[in-house]
C-alpha cells in the first residue's frame, strides 16, 4: 500500500435548516487504502458524500483530490461534473441506472461528446472488457439493466465509475442487497481493484465487514467525526460504542408459550412477472404470542408475501387461514377484516397520504366503522378525539393533528403507522422492514410495541433484509430466497446466510 | 370489389402519404418529448400556431422555406413556455399542456384577426407543389404515389429517419432516452436533465409546428379556423400506439392516413346509405381503440410525467 | 447556485391570494395584445367594465355567462381532485344537452315540476354515461383518460351533427342543423323579468354547494380526496381505488351534463352544434384558478365570464377580435399555475459559503 495522499476533506460543514448534517467533518484517504465510514442512520454519512460528488455545497471547508499526476487540487464544489473529472466515483444504495437501457449504454452514457455523431462502441467496449478482466466484474454488457440481478447491476455501476477512470470509488452500503457469499465476491473485486491503486470509500453500518475489509475506519455520530481507528486495533465492541455513544439497550424480551395458529399459508403459488414478485408453494404458520422473522436478501420473494397478507394480490394457488378461517378474497378490507395490522414496507408511498391530515390519516383503514361514518358523513368530533388520544399515546410529534402527514419526520410517520395498526388490536401484525431509516430510538421503539403486541396474544410476520433485526426479534426464522420458504431451525448467522444464499443446509 | 378498386388506385395512396404528413411530424414531436420523460399535451395549439405562422409568414414574403422556419421558430417558443413550467419548475404536465394548447390557439387566432380584420374568404398563398422528379415521377403507380408529393412529405420522412438516428444512434440520444427513464442517472453522470429536456421539448414542439404548417402551406392554401381538428390529440395517441418507436410512428401515422383516405373513398361510393358523419367519427374512434389495445402492454418511457428536481432524491 | 425548496406550511394567504393575483396579472397582460391591436389600453379596460357592471342587463348576462362554467368547473374540479384527468367536459356538456332535447321536445307530455327534474336527470345521466365510458377503460385497460375523452369530444361533436341532421332535427328549420324547441313546460324560468338570466345559475349554485360538502364532509368525498393524492397507499389501506375513480367519473361526467341542459333549456331553448364555445374547456381553467375548490368555482367562474362578456363589448365598441378574452383565459391559467408553484415552494439563491 502506497502512502500518498488521494483525498482530503477538510473541515466540511453542512446544515439544513436547523439541523447540523455535517459539523467539521475532516477525512484524509490514501491511494490502494480501503476507509470504512461508519455510522447510525441520519449520522452524517450520506451528506457528507454528496458534499464530496458535488450533489451538496458545503456550508464551509474544503476538499482536495489528487490530479492524474499525484498533485493535490482543490475541487470546485457543487458540480458533480467537476467530481466526475477529477477521478472520484460513486455507487450509491439506489443504483442510478436507467433500467431500458443496456447494461453498456448506461456505462457510456454521458462519457462522449453530446455533440457527435455516432457512438464508439467498438473502442468503449474494450475498454469495458479490459476492466472485467481485471477487477472480475463480470456483467452482461448488451443485455437490458432491469433484467439483471441485483448483483449484477451493482457490478455495472462500479464498472461505469471504473470506464469514467475514477481513481477514488465511493461504495455506499454495498453489501445491503446482496447475500453473505455475494458480498464475498464483491470484497474479492474490491481487493483486486485497490492493488490497481484504487481507493475505496465504503459506507456501511454492518461492522463485521467492515472489520474484515478495510485498512481504516472512521466513526461518525450526530455529523461530527467521533473516532478514527486502524481496522488492525480495533473490534466490534470498540467500534459499536462509537457508533451509539453509549451501550445500547438490548430489548427486554421473555419467553412466551405460542398459542394457536393465527395465520397459515398453504402450498401458497404466487406467479409473478419476476423472482421479486413470486412465490412457489410456500408455506408458513404463525402463532398467537410468537414473532415470525422471515430473514432473505431483498428481492427474493418478499414483496409477494407482503403484497399477500395486505390484500393487494391473489394467489394463482394455494390457501390462506387467518384464525383457522379460510381467506377467499384477497383484498386489502377483507385482511383488514380478518384482523391482520400491516405495516407496510415503503411508508411514504403505502403508508400514509401526505398531502392529508394526521387525524384523517390515522382513520383512513376504519371508513366502515360507524363510530366514524354516519349516514355516510365523517364524525368529526370522535376524529379530532381519537387523534388526539393516538397522538398522546404513541408520541406523534409533529406541527398538529390538522397538518398535513408529509410534515412529520420518517420516524413519526410510522409511529402514526402503529398508533392505527394497533389500535385495532390486530390478531395478525404484518410488519414488512418496520425500522428501516429510523433512528436508534424510534427503531427501539417500533420493536417494544411489537414484542407488546406478541405478549397481548397477537402473532408477527416480521419480514426484514436486516438479519440483525431478525435474530433480535423473532421466536422463529424463517429464510425466503427465490420464493422458496424455509425454516431455518437455528440462529446460527452463517447457516442462515448459507440459506439465504440457497444453499442447502 | 369496389374496395378492391379503391386499394389498387393510385390516388388512395397518393393521398395516404399526403394525409400522413402532418401526423408523422407530430408523433415525432410528442415522441422526441416523450422519449425525454415529459408529456406535452400543447400539441393541438401548437398545430394552430404553426400553421397560422407559416401561413402568414409566406402571405408576407418569407417564402416557403422562410415561412417552415417561423413555424418552427413559433412551435420552439410555445415548447419553451411549457419545458420552462414542467422541468424546472415541475407543474403538472396534463394542465400545463392544456393551458399551451389555449394559449397557443388564441394567441394565433386572435393574430389572424387583428392582421386581417374584415376578411371574409381568407387570402391565398402559393403553396408547395408536388415534386415533379424527371423519370421518377414518371414511373407506373410508384411515381404518383411517392414522387409525386410535396418537399414537405420528403421532409417528414426524412425526419423519421433523423429522429431515428439520433435517438438510437448518438449520445445525445442516449442522454435522451436516459433522462425519460431515469433522470437520476443522467445527472449522476454529469448529464443536465434540465437542459436535455427542455432541449428535447423544443425540438418537438417545432416539429408539431411544422405538422401544423403542413396544412397552410401544402395540404391547403390558406388558414381557417378550427383546420386543426384534434389531429394533434390523434398524434397523443398515435406515440402510444407506437411504443415511442420512430418507425412503429411512421406505420402507425400511415396506417391512419391509409385509413381516412380509404374512408373518403368508400363514403363517395357507398353515398347516402350511411350517414357521413359515422365516416367522419372513425379515425376518432379508431385511435381510442388502438389506445385500449396496447395501453398494458406498453413500454411507458419510466420517466414520463414524473417531476425531478435536482438534488432531491 | 438557485435551489427550489417547499414551504414548509404555505400560509392561507397564498391560497387566496395568489389565484386573484394571477387573474389579475392576465387581465393586465391583455395590454400587450390590445396595444399590438392598436387599441387604446384605458378605453378598452374601460369598456370591459361597462360590458359587465354597465348596467343590470350587462350583469345578469355575465351571470348568464358564468352559469355553465360553473357546472364545467365544478366537473373538473370533482375530476381532478380524484388525479382523474376529465377533459371530455366538452362533449359531456353536449350528451346533456342531447339528452334534455331529446326528452323536452315533445316525447312526454308532462307539467313543469315533472318534466324539469325528468330532463335535469336525463341529461345528467347522458353526461355520467360519457365519463364513465373513458373511466372504465382507465380502470380496465389502462388507457390514458386524457386522450379518450379528448378525443371523445370530437366523436360526440360529429354525433350531434349526426343527430341534429337526423332524429332530432327540427322539421321547421328549413334544412337548418337545429332541434326541435324545448317544449315551455321544460324551460327552466327566467329568475328576472326580461332578463336571460334563469334557474340554471340557481342548480349550479347549489350544485357548488353540495360538492363542497360532500368533498370535505363526506366518506365519498374523504375517500376521492385519498385516492386523488395517493393512490396506493389509498389501495393499501382498503379503500376501492377503482370503484372510487368510477364514482368521481360518473358524478363529474354528471355535473358537466348538467351545463348541456341547463344551457339548452335555460338560455337557447334549442339544440345546435355552437351551443358551446368552449365551456368544457374553459372549465378546466375555472377548475384551476379555484384551486380545485368547488365555492372557489363560483368566484372564478364569475371572472372567466367576466372576462368574456367584457370582451365582447369591448371588442363591438372597438374592433378588437373578441378572441382576446381567450387569450386572457389561457394566460390566466398559465399564471395560476407559476403562482402555485411560488405558494408551494421558495427559489432560494445559495452562493458559495452562505446557505
Amino acid at each position: 500500500m502506497s502512502n500518498s495522499l488521494v483525498l482530503s476533506l477538510n473541515n466540511l460543514s453542512k446544515r439544513f435548516g436547523t439541523v447540523v448534517a455535517n459539523d467539521t467533518v475532516s477525512i484524509e484517504l490514501h491511494r490502494g487504502e480501503v476507509l470504512s465510514l461508519l455510522g447510525e442512520n441520519g449520522a452524517g454519512k450520506t451528506t457528507l458524500m454528496n458534499m464530496l460528488f458535488g450533489h451538496y455545497v458545503p456550508d464551509s471547508g474544503t476538499i482536495e483530490v489528487a490530479d492524474a499526476k499525484g498533485v493535490m487540487q482543490p475541487l470546485t464544489l457543487g458540480h458533480p461534473q467537476a467530481a466526475l473529472n477529477a477521478g472520484i466515483g460513486m455507487v450509491h444504495q439506489h443504483f442510478t441506472l436507467a433500467e431500458n437501457l443496456t447494461a453498456l449504454d448506461n456505462i457510456l452514457l454521458g462519457s462522449e461528446s453530446l455533440f457527435s455523431w455516432r457512438h464508439n462502441r467498438k473502442a468503449a467496449r474494450k475498454k469495458v472488457s479490459e476492466i472485467i478482466e481485471r477487477t472480475g466484474l463480470a456483467a452482461p454488457l448488451d443485455e437490458k439493466v432491469g433484467n439483471l440481478s441485483v448483483g449484477e447491476r451493482q457490478r455495472v455501476e462500479i464498472l461505469k465509475a471504473l470506464f469514467h477512470d475514477a481513481r477514488i470509488l465511493v461504495l455506499d452500503e454495498p453489501t445491503a442487497v446482496l447475500t453473505p457469499q455475494e458480498a464475498d465476491t464483491l470484497f474479492e473485486n474490491i481487493g483486486a481493484m485497490t492493488k490497481d491503486g484504487l481507493s475505496v470509500i465504503f459506507i456501511s453500518h454492518k461492522l463485521r465487514e467492515v472489520l474484515a475489509f478495510s485498512h481504516r475506519i472512521v466513526v461518525l455520530r450526530h455529523g461530527k467525526k467521533v473516532g478514527e481507528i486502524a481496522t488492525a486495533d480495533a473490534d466490534e465492541r470498540v467500534i459499536a460504542r462509537m457508533m451509539v455513544g453509549a451501550d445500547t439497550p438490548t430489548t427486554p424480551r421473555d419467553t412466551q408459550t405460542p398459542g394457536a395458529p393465527v395465520l397459515e399459508l398453504d402450498n401458497i403459488t404466487v406467479k409473478g412477472k419476476n423472482m421479486r414478485t413470486s412465490l412457489r408453494a410456500a408455506n408458513l404458520v404463525v402463532r398467537a404470542h410468537e414473532v415470525v422473522g422471515i430473514a432473505g436478501v431483498s428481492g427474493n420473494g418478499q414483496s409477494a408475501l407482503a403484497q399477500l397478507v395486505s390484500g393487494l394480490i391473489s394467489p394463482d394457488a394455494g390457501e390462506m387461514q387467518v384464525d383457522g378461517q379460510q381467506i377467499l378474497k384477497f383484498t386489502p378490507p377483507a385482511m383488514l377484516k380478518a384482523g391482520i395490522g400491516r405495516i407496510p414496507e415503503d411508508r411514504h408511498h403505502d403508508g400514509v397520504i401526505g398531502a392529508m391530515s394526521v387525524a384523517e390519516n390515522l382513520i383512513i383503514e376504519r371508513l366502515q366503522d360507524p363510530a366514524i361514518r354516519k349516514r355516510g358523513f365523517l364524525q368529526q368530533k370522535y376524529i379530532q378525539e381519537n387523534a388526539k388520544q393516538l397522538c398522546k399515546d404513541y408520541d406523534v410529534r409533529g406541527p398538529g393533528i390538522d397538518a398535513d402527514a408529509r410534515l412529520l419526520s420518517g420516524g413519526n410517520i410510522q409511529k402514526l403507522i402503529l398508533a392505527r395498526v394497533f389500535e385495532c388490536t390486530p390478531r395478525l401484525i404484518l410488519a414488512n422492514q418496520p425500522t428501516r431509516g429510523l433512528d436508534l430510538g424510534a427503531a427501539n421503539e417500533v420493536a417494544r410495541r411489537l414484542l407488546e403486541a406478541r405478549i397481548r396474544g397477537a402473532g408477527i410476520l416480521l419480514i426484514s433484509e436486516d438479519l440483525d433485526e431478525v435474530l433480535a426479534l423473532s421466536d422463529r426464522i424463517m429464510v425466503i430466497h427465490d420464493g422458496h420458504l424455509v425454516e431455518a431451525n437455528t440462529d446460527d448467522r452463517e447457516t442462515i446466510g448459507l440459506m439465504m444464499a440457497g444453499e442447502q443446509v | 370489389m369496389e374496395v378492391l378498386q379503391i386499394l389498387l388506385s393510385e390516388s388512395f395512396w397518393n393521398a395516404t402519404l399526403r394525409i400522413a404528413t402532418p401526423l408523422i411530424f407530430g408523433v415525432l414531436g410528442a415522441l422526441l418529448c416523450e422519449k425525454a420523460g415529459v408529456l406535452n399535451l400543447g400539441i393541438e395549439g401548437i398545430f394552430v400556431a404553426g400553421a397560422m405562422a407559416g401561413w402568414m409568414a409566406v402571405w408576407l414574403g418569407f417564402g416557403l422555406w422562410g415561412g417552415l422556419l417561423v413555424a418552427a421558430g413559433v412551435g420552439g417558443f410555445f415548447g419553451l413556455i411549457h419545458a420552462i413550467l414542467t422541468v424546472p419548475l415541475g407543474l403538472s404536465q396534463h394542465v400545463s399542456g392544456l393551458g399551451i394548447t389555449m394559449f397557443a390557439t388564441s394567441v394565433s387566432y386572435f393574430t389572424y384577426r387583428t392582421a386581417l380584420p374584415q376578411v371574409s374568404s381568407p387570402p391565398r398563398i402559393e403553396p408547395f407543389r408536388p415534386l415533379d422528379i424527371p423519370i421518377l415521377s414518371d414511373l407506373p403507380f410508384i411515381g404518383p404515389v411517392l414522387f409525386q408529393q410535396t418537399a414537405m412529405t420528403w421532409l417528414a420522412l426524412f425526419m423519421v429517419a433523423l429522429v431515428w438516428w439520433v435517438l438510437n444512434r448518438t449520445p445525445l440520444g442516449l442522454a435522451i432516452r436516459a433522462v425519460g427513464d431515469n433522470p437520476d442517472a443522467a445527472d449522476a453522470q454529469g448529464l443536465s436533465v434540465y437542459g436535455l429536456r427542455i432541449g428535447a421539448i423544443i425540438a418537438g414542439s417545432a416539429l408539431m409546428a411544422l405538422g401544423g404548417a403542413f396544412l397552410t402551406m401544402s395540404a391547403f392554401d390558406s388558414f381557417f379556423f378550427g383546420m386543426v381538428n384534434g389531429r394533434g390529440w390523434i398524434c397523443i395517441a398515435l406515440v402510444i400506439f407506437a411504443s415511442w418507436r420512430p418507425g412503429k410512428a411512421l406505420i402507425g401515422a400511415l396506417l391512419f392516413g391509409a385509413f381516412e383516405a380509404f374512408q373518403v373513398r368508400l363514403q363517395t361510393q357507398v353515398g347516402a346509405a350511411v350517414p357521413g358523419q359515422i365516416f367522419l367519427m372513425a379515425p376518432y374512434v379508431l385511435s381510442i381503440f388502438a389506445l385500449v389495445i396496447v395501453a398494458r402492454r406498453a413500454e411507458y418511457p419510466r420517466a414520463l410525467l414524473k417531476p425531478w428536481f435536482k438534488g432531491q432524491r | 447556485m438557485i435551489r427550489i425548496e417547499p414551504r414548509e406550511t404555505p400560509s392561507r394567504w397564498w391560497t387566496f391570494g395568489i389565484p386573484v393575483a394571477s387573474a389579475l396579472l392576465a387581465l393586465m397582460l391583455a395590454a400587450i395584445p390590445l396595444a399590438a391591436a392598436g387599441a387604446n389600453i384605458f378605453e378598452a379596460y374601460g369598456q370591459m367594465f361597462k360590458g359587465i357592471f354597465g348596467s343590470t342587463f350587462a350583469f345578469t348576462e355575465m351571470l348568464t355567462r358564468a352559469t355553465p362554467l360553473i357546472f364545467t368547473g365544478l366537473a373538473a374540479t370533482l375530476a381532478f381532485r380524484a388525479k382523474l384527468w376529465n377533459i371530455g367536459a366538452e362533449g359531456q356538456l353536449y350528451l346533456g344537452a342531447m339528452a334534455a332535447v331529446a326528452v323536452g321536445t315533445g316525447l312526454i307530455d308532462a307539467p313543469g315540476f315533472i318534466l324539469i327534474p325528468l330532463i335535469l336527470v336525463t341529461g345528467a345521466m347522458a353526461g355520467a354515461a360519457g365519463m364513465a365510458g373513458p373511466a372504465y377503460l382507465k380502470t380496465r385497460f389502462g388507457a390514458d383518460e386524457v386522450v379518450t375523452t379528448l378525443l371523445l369530444n370530437f366523436i360526440i361533436l360529429i354525433f350531434l351533427q349526426m343527430m341534429l341532421e337526423g332524429p332530432l332535427k327540427d322539421p321547421m328549420s328549413l334544412g337548418w342543423p337545429q332541434s326541435s324547441p324545448i317544449v315551455d313546460a321544460a324551460v327552466l324560468p327566467q329568475l328576472i323579468p326580461r332578463m336571460r338570466l334563469h334557474w340554471g345559475l340557481i342548480i349550479a349554485l347549489v350544485a357548488a354547494v353540495i360538492a363542497q360538502i360532500m368533498l370535505s364532509k363526506s366518506v365519498w368525498g374523504f375517500k376521492l380526496r385519498a385516492v386523488g393524492e395517493n393512490a396506493a397507499a389509498a389501495l393499501h389501506a382498503g379503500i376501492g381505488v377503482k370503484r372510487t375513480l368510477m364514482s368521481a367519473a360518473i358524478v363529474s361526467g354528471a355535473v358537466a351534463g348538467l351545463a348541456g341542459v341547463s344551457e339548452v333549456a335555460g338560455l337557447r331553448g334549442y339544440l345546435t352544434t355552437d351551443l358551446s364555445p368552449g365551456y368544457g374547456y374553459t372549465g378546466i381553467v375555472v377548475a384551476m384558478l379555484a384551486g380545485l375548490s368547488p365555492i372557489g368555482v363560483v368566484i372564478s367562474a364569475i371572472f372567466i365570464a367576466s372576462v368574456f362578456v367584457g370582451a365582447d363589448t369591448m371588442s363591438r365598441a372597438m374592433g378588437v377580435s373578441s378572441y382576446l378574452a381567450d387569450l386572457v383565459v389561457a394566460m390566466s391559467l398559465i399564471c395560476v399555475l407559476v403562482g402555485g408553484f411560488v405558494a408551494r415552494f421558495r427559489i432560494i439563491r445559495t452562493n458559495k459559503g452562505e446557505s
